[in-house]
């Protein structure tokens, strides 16, 4: 069980947290299939650092960019995403 | 073995005896004995019967982690009779041994030991494999482990949170010193020990530790800012020190898991006693040091007549002096400090000589070993630790930490209980402050406005505790026992070796070496000091050991907790509970399913008139410029039209195009919304919402708030309905002035903010009434009442089940899976591919030119009686080509209905299918030119 500080709700743990997973752009609507497939199943699966996004479901209901090394789950910056409402 | 004068140091209450029973013989022990010391004092000394060859074994730790002393008490299995204290009218019993303890028949295993070697099982039991499950009848047999009792009394356990600045594991001298100097700091701290009583060795120790204890526990047990666990265990450390311990002793409950979010851990488990591997390592009567020590200083239980004592340090030269002093005649003293050491043990049912390496016989009945201390490093190792082993200390010593983690005690090093008490309250301290340093990230995350101190940045400079120069002591010349639990030698090892296993990891999973309940924590080492002696190498010096968690077995029940789990209810339970609605559970909701007799709340409403408590559907109020574009983007269908007053049936899909909800959404006003969805997407449709307006459109002007619970849903339906609806509001019914697809907003049986909204999911006219629920159960209850002449009734969601697929409605989840997408479901005409973008859009489009996919389809069985299970499978053949989705007997028609999914080349209207019944029958059925059984223009819905 992880620490998250929210930048909105503080240190919670992280169950209270709907993990987003790697933050992928979506491409536009007439993209070709690989592409587009790309955008739904493919991701980095990084060993170390990566900004991920994690959604704080049971709190402040903001979707939030966490920096988070996968090996030691440290836990970096957290930022909302658009900015602290 | 016998019970000696009172001790100084004894926990047992000699006022206070405990009768029980030992395999249906009664024994007297007393309060604070375990259920090993009072045995041992009454004589007792086989306790069990090994894992393989069911040899007799005796007390070798007398603590938690002896691993011959697993009993069975009453109906709980492998029970640790070295800790779990003795109880009045407790009944104990030997595991492992038929018919009993000192005749065992599977001691036959011993006679076949030389067969039993490594991979035995694999090797013996693999042809032919049609004999494979008597193989497992017989072996079950012969497998060791208690007998769980088959009645199902339900323990009673417990879940806590705690947020403790500090926590200690350990509650020995330095563990109890970083408690007290953390807590003087200001830390909130909690002090965890595996044993009854603070401690740790000094409760076996000589007068002064005995005073050492009792100054330091007076100080943590009166210390405000202490909590203190005893008989708990702090079963493993995860990520961000979030500690898991098992906590007894608690009034009320058998056990309690507290789960800890520790700003700083202090590690202070100390150190295990190593056995030592010669021939007859295992008879009763070989004990470590330690063992002897509680025996006769905790328990004041004499553990033999005539000992011999291997000693290579200074804890067990003391075993001497207090062997002496219980009585015990010490016939020689083997220093293994030098070249001597212990050869053999010899006996039938235990001790009777030892051979020693100067090949002298000695005549004894105790065996008594001191060679060496394993570090338990387990939460070390579970903080990212790597120990490494020191040979000059012959032990694991920490590498590196990371910052919320400290160590102290016996773990770092050895000392005087002066330099143990110096070391741990300079780490006390040092985590007092290191706590603060993380409280002090965390109050500052979020801005406050509060000004708060910065804590102090400089390091508690901490003593040296060095470990002392130990020699390596692990197996003599001949072979014996390194993992008591597994019934595994040296000669194993050896064996597995010389087959080619000369990896550490995989011997250990071909021999089951440190496999066994205690996991390792007595024979790790030897096992790998071994292991590196067979294969000519020096594993150890390279070697880490990986430990997981639990750190100590843990029960299921505990993990369990309560059996909590919330469940929702709408506001108008209370009267469903009065006319005894059958409940059901969907979702978190539990709804009625019906009230008696679903067939006649159809009849009712197909009719007359019905009501039906919708509540759970899901509500979300949607205001702002920008909804149509969030209309637009999340449904596959247009939006942009959609006139003040109108409701429009909306589908939404994944971007894998997959479809997940559907709902209708009103418009109530020029920039006023209001979406439903369905009850179980309730959530999911709102944090979709959220997700694309946060993180894809957050320009958007819209402002989203869930008023699931904030309205009661009343769905009437039926022929009289308008009628009935008419007699409490007054708003326009008439079909002009409110018509299908159509929302209206007012007062409704004197409740004012209510919205009501025309459509049919049952088939026919209906008014679905939100009311704010504070009011939900009055506006039901004048429904009956005004309703009474019209016919009106209560209906639940079996009869709304039965309507909708009358009707041909499907639902999503139940006649979509999660690999249904957009098209094929009787909406096509709603999917937008012309609208530039929407979520889902492109896999949509490629679907559409597959046009491969299962179409839903109404299907009727010829013969009307049957009614196909949901899930049967539609076949051509041995090919699958669809399944039903629904099925039910029709009220209305008489005669069985269903949906299905259906390839395509089988979904065009008339043709024949054939259904597989669970039983294998096969029956023939017919698709239908639309998805209503029932009324499929419509004029009912419409009217």
């Amino acid at each position: 069980m992880l620490v998250i500080l929210c930048p909105h709700c503080g240190p919670r743990n992280s169950d209270e947290f709907s993990f987003q997973g790697e933050i992928v752009a979506r491409p536009g609507p007439a993209s070709d299939q690989e592409t587009w497939r790309d955008y739904l199943y493919m991701r980095d699966n990084v060993a170390g650092w990566q900004t991920e996004r994690w959604f704080h479901v049971s709190g402040c209901r903001r979707f939030l960019n966490v920096e988070r090394h996968t090996v030691t789950n440290e836990i970096g910056v957290v930022t909302p995403v658009g900015g602290v409402q | 073995m016998s019970r000696l004068s009172e001790r100084p140091g004894e926990v047992i209450d000699r006022t206070r005896p405990m009768d029980f029973s030992w395999n249906g013989k009664p024994y007297r022990g007393y309060a604070g004995d375990s259920i090993a010391s009072a045995l041992a004092a009454s004589g007792v000394r086989v306790f069990s019967r090994s894992f393989k060859y069911h040899r007799p074994r005796g007390i070798l730790t007398a603590s938690f982690h002896d691993p011959n002393l697993m009993v069975q008490v009453g109906d709980e299995p492998n029970v640790r009779a070295g800790h779990r204290l003795v109880e009045e009218k407790m009944e104990v019993s030997a595991q492992n041994a038929w018919p009993s303890l000192g005749f065992d028949a599977k001691g036959v295993n011993r006679l076949l030991g030389r067969f039993l070697t490594p991979g035995f099982y694999y090797k013996t039991f693999m042809s032919p494999r049609s004999l494979w499950p008597w193989y497992q009848r017989v072996l079950a047999r012969f497998a060791a482990g208690g007998v769980v009792g088959v009645d199902p009394q339900p323990g009673r356990y417990d879940h806590r949170y705690a947020h403790p600045d500090v926590l200690v594991a350990g509650g020995g001298p330095a563990g109890m010193a970083a408690a007290i100097d953390a807590a003087e700091a200001g830390a909130a701290v909690i002090l965890v020990e595996e044993e009854h009583r603070l401690g740790g060795h000094l409760r076996w120790g000589d007068s002064d530790d005995l005073g050492a204890l009792e100054e330091l526990s007076a100080a943590v047990l009166s210390h405000p800012g202490i909590e203190v666990m005893v008989d708990s265990v702090v079963t493993g450390r995860y990520d961000h020190n979030w500690v898991a311990i098992a906590q007894r002793g608690v009034e009320g409950v058998d056990e309690r898991l507290v789960k800890a979010r520790v700003k700083c851990l202090v590690v202070a488990t100390g150190t295990i006693e190593r056995p030592y591997v010669f021939e007859g390592n295992d008879l009763p009567g070989v004990m470590l040091s330690t063992a002897v020590r509680r025996l006769i200083n905790l328990h004041a239980v004499r553990p033999g007549e005539r000992a011999v004592v291997l000693s290579a340090n200074g804890p067990g030269d003391s075993a001497i002096a207090d062997l002496e002093e219980a009585g015990v005649e010490v016939a020689e003293v083997i220093d293994a400090r030098g070249d001597d050491t212990v050869i053999k043990a010899s006996g039938r049912m235990g001790v009777q000589g030892v051979i020693d390496s100067r090949g002298r016989r000695h005549d004894a009945d105790l065996l008594v070993t001191a060679v060496g201390w394993t570090t338990t490093t387990t939460l070390l190792n579970m903080a990212g630790d790597r120990p490494m082993y020191e040979p000059r200390a012959a032990r694991y010593l920490s590498k590196s930490l990371p910052y919320d983690v400290l160590a102290t005690g016996g773990i770092v090093g050895d000392g005087s209980t002066d330099q143990l008490v110096q070391h741990g309250t300079a780490i006390g301290r040092e985590a007092a402050r290191r706590a603060s340093v993380v409280k002090f990230q965390w109050l500052t995350a979020v801005p406050t406005g509060v000004t708060r101190q910065p804590p102090d940045t400089s390091e508690i400079e901490v003593p040296p505790l060095e470990a002392e120069r130990h020699p390596e002591l692990f197996r003599s010349s001949t072979h014996g026992f390194v993992d008591y639990s597994e019934d595994v030698t040296s000669k194993d090892l050896f064996a597995a070796a010389a087959e080619g296993y000369d990896s550490m990891e995989l011997a250990k999973r071909y021999t089951t070496v440190n496999m066994g309940p205690i996991q390792g924590k007595l024979e790790a080492v030897n096992a790998v000091a071994i292991h590196g002696e067979a294969t000519g190498s020096s594993p150890l010096e390279t070697s880490t050991t990986t430990w997981r968690p639990p750190y100590a077995p843990v029960s299921l029940g505990v993990l369990a907790g309560r059996q909590y789990e919330p469940v929702r209810y709408s506001v108008i339970q209370p009267w469903h509970e009065r006319r005894e609605a059958k409940p059901l559970v969907a979702g978190s909701w539990i709804r009625p399913e019906h009230y008696g007799d679903p067939v006649a709340e159809v009849t009712a409403v197909r009719e007359a008139v019905g009501i039906i408590d919708v509540s759970p559907l899901g509500k979300i109020d949607l205001r702002g410029r920008d909804v149509p574009k969030l209309l637009e983007f999340v449904y596959v269908n247009k939006w942009s039209k959609l006139d003040v007053g109108k409701v429009r049936y909306g589908i939404m899909c994944n971007e894998d195009g997959v479809i997940f909800d559907d709902g209708v959404t009103g418009r109530l006003g020029a920039d006023q919304y209001m979406m439903s969805s369905t009850s179980g997407g309730a959530a999911g449709v709102w944090n979709w919402l959220d997700d694309w307006l946060q993180t894809g459109f957050p320009d958007w002007d819209v402002k989203m708030t869930a008023v699931t619970d904030g309205y009661a849903s009343i769905n009437v339906a039926g022929p009289n309905s308008r009628e009935l609806v008419g007699r409490l509001t007054e708003i326009d019914l008439r079909p002009e002035a409110f018509g299908y697809m159509e929302v209206r907003t007012g007062v409704v049986a004197g409740v004012p903010g209510c919205f009501l909204w025309r459509i049919g999911f049952t088939g026919e006219l209906s008014y679905e009434i939100h009311v704010p629920s504070a009011y939900g159960l009055w506006v039901w209850e004048r429904l009956l009442e005004k309703g009474e002449d019209l016919g009106v009734r209560a209906f639940g969601i079996e009869a709304q089940r039965i309507m909708r697929l009358e009707k041909g409605h499907f639902i999503v989840g139940q006649d979509t899976d999660g690999l249904t997408q957009g098209h094929g479901m009787g909406v096509d005409w709603a999917i937008k591919l012309d609208k530039p973008d929407f979520a889902g859009k492109p896999e949509l489009m490629w679907q559409a030119e597959r046009d491969d996919y299962r179409r839903l389809a109404a299907i009727q069985t010829e013969d009307p009686a049957i009614v196909p299970p949901e899930a049967s499978q539609i076949v051509a053949g041995d090919v699958i080509k669809g399944r039903i989705t629904s099925s039910r007997m029709s009220p209305t028609l008489g005669r069985s209905i269903c949906l299905g999914q259906v390839d395509p080349d089988l979904a065009a209207p008339g043709s024949r299918l054939h259904i597989r019944l669970s039983d294998g029958v096969t029956v023939a059925a017919r698709v239908l030119e639309h998805h209503a059984h029932f009324d499929p223009e419509g004029t009912r819905l419409r009217g």
